[in-house]
């Protein structure tokens, strides 16, 4: 793949930032978008924006074939056996309430457990801390690696016969690693408790296979892999999805409305109550077109040469500290950091008035920070636009800020 | 680097923040408040110690970025010996100034001038803001009393 043919795909990243050509690196809290996303959501709502499943007119079948037909192509990008195993939700953490609040509300009991990670992102700690509490369920870590990666030999201990639910991400947004979460689902199957997978940091940078991870549930976002934001999507296994509980109800959802009692539309629609994300659900398809086109294996590829590079290059900083494994084949595409003596917040301020965005923060990952004693940490992370010289302009970036603070000392 | 990051970071920040003034918790203060900004991640301990409708003394404790504790370290400065309406009043001044509004010239500032800067960074203003908003909850509680 050509990275200045795709680059030009994405206007927003033609621009410049305090006087300096922007360099976006902070795709991880979200992703930009290409033209044709932009253009997909430009002709949904000038040509045939209307409602869906519902009337007869012209308009209204043009958007319910849209609509359905982003999610014949979710279903196909996760290889779910099914589209009644694909719901269009707001995002991640909406997929993963899901879960907790109709699964988890049925199936827990006291004495149960559900077992998660150290690294996990909020949005997979708090709807179990909830629903734990409701339901006198015990939540339990896995604990980390000195390197903050898991390892088999702990999954296989925390897990036990009394593990109902396990929750874990495929990719860390802090440490970058990538969890083996196909054999954590197989430990988790033999002990009789189901596999939730958080895939909003994998869905956008890997190829996902529902039916070879064996997962029970996965929850992603659009936003982050070049869709619109407020669409998600939550997978789930049919047998698991039909004897669930709608968590929303009204709406889009309903089968039979009587005075006292009702009954819901089968799956996936029974799960999306309220007018549907129509506009969202369509960005989307079209960002999977996208992705499919430049090929997830290239991103992948490009990704891992990306991520080798920062970590080459910025390990040159003096002061650096890089979280997470060293060793680049067990990473994805982000590096967070720390320089000593500059808060980064105030790095992320310095690097701004170069253009250059990074994240800068807890990361919405309080526990795992107080696991790596940081309060706060900078991060960098790349998608498939990023090339070697946002990363050289990066470090220069990094230099500077070193100098800047030392001056001013 | 630019004329812009100077304004932000001038020397008497970085003075406050290397060498932060008040620092630590007071034994025998009248008044514990703690804050978090919980989209960064920094937080402040704030003690106070009132007597008779006057701050006496103010320390501070916590961990953030240079515009946090530097902010801190000020307003602890600047309150100490005040009276709470006083305070009160300065910190409405500083919101105001980190709003970018004019700011009555009579009043002397003292080092808290030297943040003025912030108002042109609104990813920043928060940061600066912490530590008096924790000192605005503390005292409009006690005034409520």
């Amino acid at each position: 793949m050509n990275i200045q043919d795709i680059r030009k795909l994405f206007p927003i990243l033609d621009q410049e930032v305090n006087g300096k050509p922007l360099v976006y690196l902070d795709s991880s809290a979200t992703s930009q978008k290409p033209v044709q996303v932009i253009e997909t959501l430009d002709r949904y709502y000038r040509e045939y924006n209307s409602n869906v499943h519902r009337g007869v007119h012209t308009l209204g079948t043009r958007a319910t074939d849209a609509y359905e037909g982003a999610r014949e192509k979710v279903r196909k990008f996760i290889n779910a056996k099914s589209i009644q195993e694909v719901i269009f939700t707001r995002g991640t953490t909406t997929s993963l309430n899901t879960v907790a609040a109709s699964y988890g509300a049925a199936n827990l009991k006291e004495g149960d457990e559900i077992v998660i990670t150290y690294m996990e992102h909020h949005s997979n700690i708090i709807p179990w801390q909830q629903i734990a509490k409701r339901t006198g369920a015990q939540l339990k870590y896995i604990p980390l690696q000195e390197d903050g990666t898991i390892s088999l030999d702990d999954v296989r201990v925390t897990i036990t016969p009394n593990t109902k639910i396990v929750s874990v991400m495929q990719v860390s947004n802090v440490l970058g690693v990538i969890n083996p979460v196909k054999e954590i689902a197989k430990i988790a199957h033999e002990n009789g408790a189901i596999m939730v997978v958080d895939g909003a940091q994998s869905a956008p940078h890997m190829n996902i296979d529902v039916q070879d991870l064996d997962c029970d549930f996965l929850a992603f976002s659009g936003h982050k892999m070049c869709g619109p934001t407020g669409i998600g999507v939550l997978y789930g296994k049919k047998h698991l999805l039909e004897k669930m509980e709608p968590v929303e109800f009204g709406g889009e959802m309903i089968d039979f409305v009587e005075l006292y009692e009702s009954t819901w539309k089968e799956l996936p629609w029974k799960f999306e109550g309220g007018t549907p994300i129509i506009a969202g659900a369509i960005g989307l398809g079209a960002a999977i077109d996208f992705l499919n086109e430049v090929g997830l294996d290239n991103i992948v590829e490009h990704e891992h040469k990306l991520a080798a590079y920062a970590l080459e290059k910025m390990s040159t900083v003096e002061g650096i500290t890089i979280y997470g494994p060293h060793d680049p084949t067990k990473r994805a595409g982000l590096v967070t950091f720390n320089l000593s003596d500059v808060h980064p917040h105030d790095v992320a301020t310095v690097l701004d008035a170069e253009g250059i965005a990074v994240r800068a923060g807890h990361h919405c990952a309080q526990p795992l920070m107080r696991w790596l004693k940081a309060s706060a940490t900078a991060r960098a992370s790349f998608y498939l636009y990023n090339t070697e010289e946002d990363i050289d302009k990066l470090v220069e970036g990094l230099v500077k800020t070193k100098e800047y603070f030392s001056d001013v000392f | 680097m630019s004329s812009n990051l100077d304004a932000l970071y001038r020397r008497v920040i970085m003075d406050h923040y290397k060498n932060p003034r008040n620092r630590g918790i007071l034994e025998d203060g009248s008044h514990t408040i703690n804050m978090n900004n919980p989209t960064c991640g920094d937080r402040i301990q704030l003690t106070l110690k009132v007597e008779d409708g006057i701050v006496v003394d103010a320390k501070q404790e916590g961990e953030g970025c240079s515009i946090s504790m530097s902010s801190a370290s000020m307003m602890t400065q600047a309150i100490k010996g005040k009276k709470i309406e006083d305070a009160l009043k300065l910190s409405k001044i500083f919101s105001d100034m980190m709003q970018g509004k004019e700011v009555d010239d009579d009043i002397d500032l003292g080092d808290i001038e030297a943040l003025q800067g912030v108002a042109k960074f609104p990813a920043r203003i928060k940061c600066a803001t912490l530590a008096w908003k924790a000192m605005e909850k503390s005292l409009k509680e006690e005034n409520q009393d």
